[in-house]
């Protein structure tokens, strides 16, 4: 692991990583426990993402760049602006989710005040998107960025190499991210490609292809750095693979204990990135663990919060099942 | 005025539009350049608006899709164009999943306003694949409008109107219309309603609903009906998705005869959904069973002189199925 000082991050701004690493951990926990007491009908996680996330999201600007996210993203949206009361209202299907006023299942993420944009569930249908967004970037002559981000199973949809290849050939400020987590639902990874990364198709398309360890907190933020810099400068788009791990099923409606002998769920949960990180922030002296529990205690206590003034917010009302399918004339 | 050709129009009105806003940018595969299109349309828009507003594509039509898409997020109004309809197949989850489907899944938060543009139709020994019809595959998704223009005058101002609507609308070209039909259009900036059908010409006995080059068989075979004493209201659907109900059911209470006809296949067309809403709502009004005029159910239309000639349906068979109609 490398030195938390590396990162060239203040103090303050390690500490607020923290904070977004630990409030994704804790809400995932709680839409679980939501699903489990059929108050929410679904939720798929990104716990063993966090750090990585985390990471990635803070070398972009979030009040200027804009990020098309899939379902794991739960973590770096809220980096990106969302709160935790936002993937509440998105969960519970209220009218006021900004992700889609209660049209979507849980877990995808839009929202227009933070530029992050919806994203359907044929997976990776916003590789293409995110394309036309760089490009327009470049017609704009703005320097913003766009990031987006898919799964290491869904990376083999055709539509991905399309957009690749052509942010290739356009040489468009957009960053693309693989977070490999060794997981397609119960697939592991020597049925999803022959490679020995999947970072290597970046030079493929003609750009920089990376893969970083996603638990590594460091070498993450600085790897993503280094090319969104360089995207903003012009230099062209970058292809990060972020190796994390799934820590639990892919989803309320799997169980990973089918195909994942008890051994390697132990084996997760030793390397946690959140444990990790943890460590080296009482290490390397930025926090001790009496800080730590007393923000774990504040978190919790801002979800309990989300959580009870989200229920309270009204469902969408069945007359408005034929809004905005149309432009109004 | 100035005469034109059908394709002419269609340049003409992006040519307006992108005139009028440099938002509005288009791409596809050998649409710029100074190629310009396999059909021409585009060419000279490259020179005209720089090769950022008019540019070609890589051969991926998800892409052609999906960047369409994204620059809508961003405030452009892009016109991605597939070369051939039959290539939207591998757009439609795009077309779908995403353009057709933003402004709803986002209540409106975030828009796809898009224009599609597809050269369809057959009867260029195009084979399985340059000569399909392929509005059945995306009719019937809300949020995605689908539209045709059947004349010179149409073509300009719908396309006018695709550019300038916040809707994504696919916009379909009849490609042997293209240098077929040449009628004077109008210099003015006007626009061609996207959700309206158009009555083309007016008679009592039977009604026509088609478009397309159908459509030009209609008015051709209307005149020759006309001679033996019968009169044929000929409706252009113009509005494939959604359809004009009101104009469709409206023409065919004024007659209560009515020919459907489409070069797609027999079942499963959009005539199929026409047939089901006047079945619902002008029953009553029918003096004879409604009638379908269509391509047979084979995949497409084959190669083979023989073959195309026996799957298109021309102006001959129009005639026939209108005469027997207006008799029984």
């Amino acid at each position: 692991m490398r030195k938390l000082e590396e990162s060239g991050l203040t103090k303050d701004e390690i500490i607020k990583a923290y904070r977004h690493i630990l409030l994704g951990r804790r809400l995932d926990e709680r839409l679980w426990q939501l699903t489990r007491i059929g108050k929410t009908s679904f939720n798929i996680s990104g716990q063993g993402h966090e750090v990585g996330q985390v990471a990635m999201a803070m070398a972009f600007q979030p009040e200027k760049d804009y990020f098309l996210p899939y379902y794991r993203d739960m973590t770096a949206c809220m980096v990106w602006g969302m709160t935790a009361k936002d993937i509440m209202l998105g969960s519970l299907g209220k009218e006021d989710d900004p992700s889609s006023h209660g049209r979507q299942m849980p877990n995808h993420y839009g929202s227009k005040e933070h530029n992050i944009v919806s994203h359907s569930s044929t997976v990776s249908t916003q590789f293409p998107l995110a394309t036309g967004v760089a490009y327009g970037a470049q017609l704009k002559n703005e320097d913003y960025v766009t990031l987006t981000a898919t799964g290491e199973g869904s990376a083999n949809q055709g539509e991905v190499q399309e957009a690749m290849n052509f942010a290739g050939v356009k040489k468009l400020p957009l960053i693309f991210v693989i977070e490999n987590n060794g997981y397609a639902i119960s697939v592991g990874t020597d049925e999803q490609y022959a490679n020995e990364t999947m970072a290597e198709r970046g030079p493929a398309y003609g750009f920089p292809g990376k893969r970083v360890n996603g638990n590594d907190f460091v070498e993450t933020y600085l790897a993503f750095k280094e090319v969104v810099d360089n995207a903003r400068k012009g230099g062209g788009p970058a292809l990060i693979e972020l190796m994390v791990s799934r820590l639990t099923s892919h989803s309320a409606d799997d169980d990973h204990s089918v195909y994942r002998t008890k051994e390697d769920i132990e084996n997760l949960k030793k390397n946690d990135g959140l444990l990790f990180f943890e460590k080296q922030l009482i290490d390397e002296g930025y926090l001790t663990r009496d800080e730590m529990t007393d923000i774990d205690a504040e978190l919790k206590k801002a979800i309990n919060q989300a959580t009870d003034e989200a229920e309270e917010m009204p469902e969408p009302t069945a007359d408005t099942i034929l809004d905005q399918i149309y432009a109004e004339k | 005025m100035a005469m034109m050709t059908y394709l002419e129009a269609i340049r003409k009105g992006i040519e307006e539009e992108m005139a009028r806003d440099e938002k509005v940018v288009i791409f596809g595969e050998d649409v710029g350049g100074v190629k310009g299109g396999v059909f021409g349309v585009t060419k000279g828009l490259a020179e005209q608006f720089g090769d950022d507003r008019c540019f070609n594509t890589p051969l991926t039509e998800g892409q052609i899709g999906g960047l369409a898409v994204g620059l809508g997020l961003v405030g452009f109004r892009a016109i991605g164009e597939f070369q051939f309809a039959d290539y939207i197949l591998p757009a439609v989850n795009q077309l779908i999943s995403e353009a057709s489907r933003m402004r709803y899944r986002t209540k409106g938060d975030w828009i796809a306003p898009i224009v599609y543009r597809a050269p369809y139709g057959g009867g260029v020994r195009g084979g399985l694949y340059h000569s399909q019809t392929t509005d059945k595959v995306l009719f019937g998704q809300p949020g995605l409008r689908i539209v045709t223009p059947s004349s010179p005058h149409d073509a300009k101002g719908l396309i006018k109107a695709a550019i300038r609507s916040d809707d994504p609308v696919l916009f379909y070209e009849h490609k042997r219309l293209y240098r077929l039909l040449k009628e004077d259009v109008s210099d003015e900036d006007y626009v061609v309603p996207l959700d309206k059908a158009n009555v083309v010409r007016e008679g009592d006995d039977i009604t026509v609903i088609g478009y397309g080059m159908v459509l030009n068989h209609a008015l051709k075979a209307a005149e020759t009906l006309s001679k033996e004493g019968f009169e044929a209201e000929v409706v252009d659907v113009r509005s494939l998705y959604p359809l004009d109900k009101e104009t469709l059911v409206k023409a065919a209470k004024k007659t209560g005869k009515v020919l459907l006809v489409t070069e797609d296949n027999l079942e499963g067309s959009i005539m199929s959904e026409i047939s089901a809403i006047i079945a619902e709502e002008a029953l009553f009004d029918l003096d004879a069973p409604i009638k379908r005029l269509a391509g047979p159910d084979s995949p497409s239309m084959p190669y083979s002189i023989a073959l195309e000639r026996e799957f298109l349906v021309d102006e001959e068979k129009v005639t026939n199925a209108m005469r027997e109609l207006a008799e029984f």
